[in-house]
């Protein structure tokens, strides 16, 4: 089968039943008695189980099988769930996340698991995990292998679900022995005949020897099918033996029950799992009924290629680029008519813009959302016990930024965890509760969206950070002095910094801190730390909203038309020449009792001056940098708008006080100020 | 024997900057554009004449003349944006006229003389001698250089 055109839809929706599953195994972790959330788990890698056997990946369907069977036995109250099995579940959702990954990378999802495979397996059978037995691996060839020569049908997890289901389904299960005679000439002709009726009348679920080798006659004189099928032996004894030169047709049925356990025949099975199995049919049943519950609440989307929405964006700004060209025509040709279809354009194509801009914004929870299971799992292997609490998961951000962020906070959350929230017995004998608390917030505030990773740990060791900066030679000596406490706690964002004293594969070597904050400047964010000792860290990224569409206002200077971000905005004000007054060569304003410098872009953008005409008022636009202020004088206000956000290009990578350009109505380019630089 | 020459051709964008002819390789060449808007980009060297809109991408504007320190020209209707792609940059070059594209047997190009007069010395990677007419063949890296 060509899977190639589903392959796309078999990650995103794997990927999706195995967050859910990570997700609903914490929720159990915390409520072991609760199987309605088994139930989900169970739903989940039921259909991840068959997407992926659809799919030829016979790892992750052999994998989630086991799970499934797990899972199956604790809804059934044959199995209670213990840490340790918890353990194991969550060991084999780790598996299937990176088989996963590996097909979306590319590569075959062919993965070796047959460790937690026989973890599983003895979970479900109730042995204890440690112990030495034989592989399942080994036992399991040796029984094909048996298979073939003692002629019986061996199956495989997949073939098996399948055989289940049609049984369910009231289709018979047989087996077909099929003899030709000694002296047959066209043996594959033959195959092929029978196999044609066959298919006419049912489903061929597996040959021995397989399809190919027969039809290349590489078989003696008999051959076996396993075929689901409705109609009664005899019917299909007759219909066979029209075919010529069969000798013999032999038909038994398989009773699919006891099938099933077959592989593990040798290992003294339980009757757990034949149980598990009989029970099948009930459990699909309350399946049904929750997925019917289910489907009432979710809105129904589609999945949409992010390429795709780009294009949708860059072709819409051609759109708004012609919008504002003609209405400026229509303005200058002053038709009613045109003028009414153009107002009703640019309604239109506002609203348009809107819905575009708002289907690129995806909440944070797709970052989050995998957090809580890797704060587990580090918890664990740095013996710390550490809770995980998450607040404003739908703050919303642009796709850009999401695809971003994740390595950033993973990198930020590792070091929460790894450096600052102290040890058990550290924690007890500060007079701190024994589990430390980690917390991870988001929200939008003005034009940007904060995230937030605050852990009531150790805090930042100030004089650790000093001795280690001056020993990295990230400082000077001379330098310690003049450092306010704040920029000392930077200093561990500096390149080539580590403090923990043993370097744990945890948090890595001190790369990832310098490495989060460039990669969150090169987002146009930027990144602080308060931190108390003894109290704890509160390490805050600020990002913009979207990296491609801003809120500014334009202004004029001469011809030349700029862009001020609104976000640094406070506001715009008409002064009097007579209202600037020199302050140490600077010409500062009062501006509601403050002394505010004037910055005149005019000077500042060497702009080429037709005329010095001065009315005696200049035009001042506000704008802040934290607690800082500046006032830009400018010729006129044009108004605000909304932009779409351009680089200058690799070329021109560094200019002053210019972070971007855009392009408006009339098919300009205009450039935008970077305020930041022009307050210092 | 033609399939010889092909292999040894190089098919170039010719273009005029005052009294001399320019070449480069047409794989370096995205397209040519009328002049249009410039939009001034402050405080940047004195040949970056700005950034216009193409089709959607802010592009850079570099003019030649100024680059090679030939004297300013009025624009005048011949005259083109060249614009070139270079590595991961994307640059239009403002020069007086584009001419012609032909095919430039390798084997006339040369190392550039030992004494050229202008400054434009450093930027030129070879000459090709074509018929009677000598084109310059221009090196990028060099061109775009200094402002990295």
């Amino acid at each position: 089968m060509d899977t190639n055109q589903y392959l796309e839809v078999f990650i995103d929706e794997s990927n999706e039943h195995l967050q859910s599953c990570s997700e609903n195994l914490l929720v159990l972790e915390k409520n072991p008695q609760d199987t309605a959330i088994v139930n989900e788990i169970f739903r989940n890698a039921h259909t991840l189980k068959g997407m992926s056997a659809t799919m030829g990946y016979e790892d992750i369907a052999n994998l989630t099988h086991k799970m499934e069977n797990v899972l199956d036995a604790i809804r059934n109250d044959k199995m209670v769930v213990t840490p340790e099995l918890l353990d194991v579940v969550f060991e084999s959702v780790d598996h299937l996340e990176e088989m996963v990954a590996d097909i979306s990378g590319g590569g075959n999802g062919k993965k070796d698991v047959t460790q937690t495979v026989e973890k599983l397996r003895r979970l479900e059978n109730g042995e204890p995990l440690e112990g030495t037995s034989a592989t399942q691996e080994e036992e399991i060839s040796i029984t094909s292998d048996d298979a073939i020569q003692s002629s019986e049908l061996a199956f495989d997890d997949f073939e098996k679900t399948v055989l289940e289901q049609s049984s369910e389904q009231g289709f018979e299960t047989v087996e077909i022995r099929v003899t030709l005679r000694d002296d047959c000439l066209l043996k594959a002709a033959r195959v092929y005949m029978i196999f044609e009726i066959l298919e006419k009348l049912g489903d061929v679920i597996k040959s021995v020897p397989t399809v190919e080798k027969l039809e290349d006659e590489q078989f003696d004189s008999s051959f076996a099918v396993a075929f689901v099928t409705k109609d009664t032996p005899e019917d299909l004894k007759q219909k066979l033996m029209k075919v010529s030169e069969v000798e013999t047709v032999i038909i038994t049925q398989i009773a699919v029950k006891k099938l099933s356990t077959q592989p593990n025949e040798q290992e003294e099975v339980t009757t757990a799992q034949i149980q598990a199995i009989a029970v099948t049919p009930k459990s699909e049943e309350k399946q049904v009924t929750t997925t019917k519950s289910n489907g009432h609440n979710s809105s129904k989307t589609i999945r949409v290629n992010i390429e795709r929405l780009d294009i949708l964006m860059n072709l819409f700004e051609e759109l708004v680029i012609d919008r504002g060209r003609l209405q400026s025509i229509a303005t200058e040709l002053n038709h009613s008519e045109l003028n009414e279809t153009t107002e009703r354009m640019t309604r239109v194509s506002g609203d348009l813009q809107n819905i575009i801009l708002n289907m690129r914004m995806v909440p944070v929870e797709t970052v989050f959302n995998r957090f809580p299971k890797m704060v587990r799992q580090l918890s664990r292997d740095l013996n710390k016990k550490i809770n995980l609490e998450i607040i404003g998961a739908e703050t919303e951000l642009d796709r850009t930024v999401i695809d971003e962020i994740g390595d950033p906070l993973v990198h930020l959350i590792r070091n929460a965890l790894d450096h600052g929230v102290e040890s058990p017995e550290e924690r007890l004998a500060a007079g701190k509760p024994e589990v430390g608390s980690v917390e991870l917030r988001a929200y939008h505030s003005g034009n940007h969206v904060f995230i937030e990773i605050e852990d009531d740990g150790a805090g930042i060791n100030r004089q650790r950070v000093l001795e280690k900066a001056l020993a990295k030679g990230v400082i000077t000596e001379e330098s310690v002095a003049s450092l306010s406490n704040k920029q000392i706690d930077e200093l561990i964002l500096a390149s080539g910094f580590s403090t923990a004293d043993v370097i744990s594969d945890v948090s890595g070597r001190g790369v990832g801190l310098d490495v989060v904050k460039s990669t969150i400047e090169a987002l146009g964010g930027s990144v602080s730390i308060e931190s108390e000792q003894g109290k704890g860290s509160l390490f805050s990224i600020q990002l913009p909203l979207t990296l491609s569409i801003i809120s500014v206002m334009l202004v004029e200077i001469e011809k030349e038309v700029y862009a001020i971000p609104l976000s640094s905005i406070i506001e715009t004000s008409i002064i009097k020449t007579s209202d600037i007054m020199n302050a140490h060569n600077q010409k500062v304003i009062d501006f509601r009792g403050k002394v505010v410098p004037l910055v005149f872009l005019d000077e500042t953008f060497d702009v080429p001056r037709a005329s010095n005409d001065n009315d005696g008022f200049h035009s001042v636009v506000l704008v802040r940098k934290g607690d800082k202020m500046a006032g830009l004088v400018v010729d006129s206000f044009i108004g605000q708008q909304e932009i779409v956000l351009k680089s200058l290009g690799n070329y021109l990578s560094n200019v002053f006080a210019i972070s971007g350009a855009t392009i408006l109505g009339n098919g300009q380019v205009a450039l935008i100020v970077d305020c930041n630089s022009l307050i210092k | 024997m033609t399939e010889q020459l092909d292999a040894e051709m190089l098919k170039v964008i010719v273009f005029q900057l005052g009294d001399k002819e320019y070449a480069l390789p047409v794989h370096q060449v995205q397209g040519i554009e009328k002049s249009v808007h410039i939009t001034r980009v402050p405080r940047t060297a004195n040949y970056v004449k700005g950034v216009i809109n193409l089709r959607g991408v802010v592009t850079p504007i570099i003019d030649l003349r100024e680059r090679f320190a030939i004297p300013f020209l009025e624009e005048e209707d011949d005259t083109r944006i060249i614009i070139i792609s270079h590595e991961d940059m994307e640059v239009g070059f403002i020069v007086d006229a584009a001419n012609d594209v032909m095919d430039l047997p390798k084997i006339s190009i040369e190392p550039q003389p030992e004494v050229v007069d202008s400054m434009e010395e450093e930027f030129i990677a070879g000459v090709a001698k074509v018929d009677k007419r000598l084109l310059i063949l221009l090196n990028l890296e060099k061109v775009l250089n200094t402002l990295k």
